[in-house]
């Protein structure tokens, strides 16, 4: 039986996304459940942001259909986005918690904010504001501002994107962990390494099209379309 | 110039009478200004209704109201055959303080419909996926302008500090009623009177310089402090 209070499985059936005269996707179907982290694969372009939207309900579909486990569009939405860019409010990284736990009609104690910032590894700079902190810090910063939903699933827009080896180390230190606590994590990508470290599954976009999809050991040993082996080969697809 | 400062320097009731009133004619017209062009403003920024973009072009022209003009209008709407003459508030320091606010508000609006609009559109999408309500949405934009907000303040305040047209029509120049630094400093220059108009413009001086120094300390503190 479904849990009628669950936004999963997410379900697209021919998703199209269309911006003027420009498909950014196109008849998309997929599903996406529980378990490891799903990772939309592919080149700049390719859609991965626009379905994470989709996912967080910030856009609609142009054509086709999405659901959400039993729940109706209008209801609170129990999922949580970070984006490649996190824009920081201008105050301290504690006050950005405080926010966010509001908005989420939440309880935004000393303690709930302390755990939260505990969690991403920012307790010692609680006051410091939000808008000096590094870019790994910020990351990690509007990681415990998602957390601050209790999401059930928590969509990544290329977080690391932008990170050294060590920031981005730490960030998917904490999406190992998120996602070994039960939070469904939907999370975009270009970079292959980091697909193999942390993805359950592949979902490989070109072209607003979903190319492959399918388990990650799979999908590396053996990609079943052309433009995924031509990606994997390192070569240029778009 | 030595007769001006002796002026200030002596304590002059005179002089400090007129600056004491410019200052809470000025400051009364500053909160006024703030309290219906801030909302106004960001209203202005945050709900699309029809006649939006009509607004923001209206509030943008009357940033550069000419003084005289506004100082007509409330004439003519404050005289005793006006609308709101029963109230009797012609050639009083009610009317200098409504000629000044009319004359920044437009510019307080303008100016924060402009930082809220640029913050909104740097905050939108996080405070979509967050589902931020309406009026936590506006409290959280102009907490986090607030430091502009502060600023603009400030520029109000120097721009009705510095206004002599308005205030000498719906004024008068009424001494030791209405008489104001900016009316006091054209009167006393028109009679020779120089000493007490130079002592009232190194005032007026200090007084805008102050309020540019504090519009900088606030942006280099915020800047510091809440990035």
């Amino acid at each position: 039986m479904r849990d009628s209070t669950s936004d999963l499985p997410i379900r697209l059936e021919a998703v199209s996304v269309r911006a003027g005269t420009v498909d950014i996707l196109q008849n998309v179907s997929l599903e996406i459940g529980r378990g490891a982290p799903t990772l939309l694969l592919g080149p700049n372009g390719s859609g991965k942001s626009t379905l994470l939207k989709l996912g967080m309900r910030l856009i609609a579909p142009s054509t086709g259909r999405i659901s959400f486990g039993e729940r109706s569009a209008a209801s609170t939405r129990r999922s949580a986005i970070v984006f490649q860019k996190p824009v920081m409010l201008r105050r301290s990284a504690a006050a950005n918690i405080v926010f966010a736990l509001s908005a989420a009609g939440r309880p935004a104690d000393a303690a709930a904010v302390a755990h939260l910032l505990a969690q991403v590894g920012l307790s010692g700079l609680a006051d410091r504001p939000a808008r000096q902190l590094s870019g790994g810090e910020q990351q990690r910063l509007a990681l415990a501002r998602a957390l601050a939903r209790a999401p059930e699933v928590l969509f990544l827009d290329e977080p690391t994107a932008s990170l050294d080896p060590a920031a981005t180390k730490a960030v998917e230190d904490i999406i190992v962990r998120i996602a070994g606590e039960g939070v469904k994590v939907v999370m975009a990508t270009h970079d292959l390494g980091q697909a193999r470290r942390l993805a359950g599954d592949i979902v490989f976009l070109v072209g607003g099209r979903v190319l492959e999809r399918g388990a990650s050991p799979q999908f590396f040993a053996s990609p079943s379309t052309d433009g995924a082996r031509r990606f994997l080969a390192g070569d240029l697809v778009f | 110039m030595a007769d001006a400062v002796h002026l200030i320097w002596s304590g002059d009731a005179n002089l400090f009478a007129i600056v004491r009133l410019s200052l809470v004619v000025t400051l009364s017209a500053t909160v006024l200004a703030a309290l219906v062009g801030m909302p106004l403003g960001a209203f202005a920024a945050l709900v699309q209704f029809r006649g939006r973009e009509a607004l923001v072009v209206i509030l943008n022209a009357f940033m550069g109201l000419p003084p005289v003009v506004v100082g007509l209008v409330v004439f003519l709407l404050l005289s005793r055959s006006g609308p709101f003459g029963e109230l009797g508030l012609l050639f009083t320091p009610a009317a200098m303080v409504i000629a000044q606010a009319v004359l920044i508000t437009p510019i307080v609006a303008a100016l924060t419909r402009q930082v809220v609009e640029d913050l909104w559109s740097e905050y939108r999408e996080e405070f979509q996926a967050m589902q931020v309500g309406p009026l936590a949405r506006v409290s959280a934009l102009l907490w986090d302008a607030r430091f502009s907000l502060v600023t603009i303040m400030l520029a109000g305040f120097g721009r009705a500090a510095a206004e002599v047209g308005a205030v000498i029509i719906v004024g008068g120049n009424i001494d030791g009623f209405t008489r104001v630094m900016t009316t006091t400093i054209a009167l006393e220059t028109s009679k020779g009177n120089l000493a007490l108009a130079v002592g009232l413009g190194l005032i007026l001086m200090s007084l805008v310089m102050t309020v540019n120094a504090l519009a900088w300390s606030v942006r280099r503190w915020s800047e510091k402090h809440a990035a």
